[in-house]
């Protein structure tokens, strides 16, 4: 938690992160903010999903539609932040030369997405008379 | 587009194209960020507007504005330098900060 705040002071600090170590070659940091992008792509989509949710389902109860949607905007928040501090934590390492972080947070999100799909059956499945 | 030939003609050229993959990608994200702000919009003219809901709608439209912006200049400084320098982290922060506000205006809009 501690180097999470750590991290969110450099966010904003672009000078500090400079300090580290000696500039990578400009390609790995390209390909570093490809990576963020493609993850901030993914928190855009779950963020679109909750829209979907709310605008596609409206045969469904309340409680459900909007439980699922504020469930997949909540991912998206969650997605989007994750985004840039691995995407900090990335840039600090290849100025120090270490290796890159590891992150269980591809197998956390991918475990999120199987249950919305999995609670999405259910609901098509049992919710519609409701 | 950029054969052999190509490469030989201009051999300062970086031949993993990186500088136009990272455009492309930025144009991507736009384009899914789009997509948020019309289906807000959607919500809106949808469910029948009321105040909060136009006012939500219209801060994501903003957020899009910002993003694009963002992503503008980013761009601009990726096709003006031969090797761009790596990307701010504030504007990192200031990119997700704008996803993050969208979200915030879903959540209003859906509640």
């Amino acid at each position: 938690m501690i180097e999470f705040v750590r991290n969110v002071r450099l966010w904003f600090a672009p000078a500090e992160v400079r300090e580290d170590g000696e500039t990578p070659d400009y390609r790995f940091s390209l390909a570093n903010e490809r990576t963020f992008l493609a993850w901030l792509r993914t928190a855009l989509a779950l963020i679109g999903g909750g829209f979907a949710v709310d605008q596609f389902l409206p045969d469904l109860r309340w409680g459900w539609r909007v439980g699922l949607a504020l469930a997949l905007l909540a991912a998206g928040v969650l997605c989007s932040l994750r985004a840039v501090n691995h995407w900090v934590r990335c840039e600090r390492a290849m100025r120090r030369g270490e290796d890159l972080p590891v992150s269980r947070f591809p197998a956390l999100l991918s475990l999120v997405v199987a249950v919305v799909a999995v609670a999405m059956v259910v609901v098509v499945l049992v919710g519609w008379e409701g | 587009m950029s054969g052999p030939a190509a490469r030989q003609r201009d051999p300062d050229r970086d031949p993993g194209l990186q500088p136009e993959r990272t455009r492309l990608a930025w144009r991507r994200t736009t384009l899914s960020g789009t997509v948020v702000a019309v289906l807000a919009v959607k919500t809106v003219l949808h469910g029948g507007a009321s105040a909060a809901g136009v006012v939500a709608c219209a801060a994501c439209c903003v957020l899009w504005l910002g993003f694009l912006s963002i992503a503008h200049r980013r761009i601009r400084a990726l096709a003006v330098a031969a090797s761009p320098a790596a990307f701010a982290p504030r504007h990192a922060a200031a990119a997700v900060l704008c996803t993050v506000a969208m979200a915030v205006c879903g959540a209003a809009l859906v509640l």
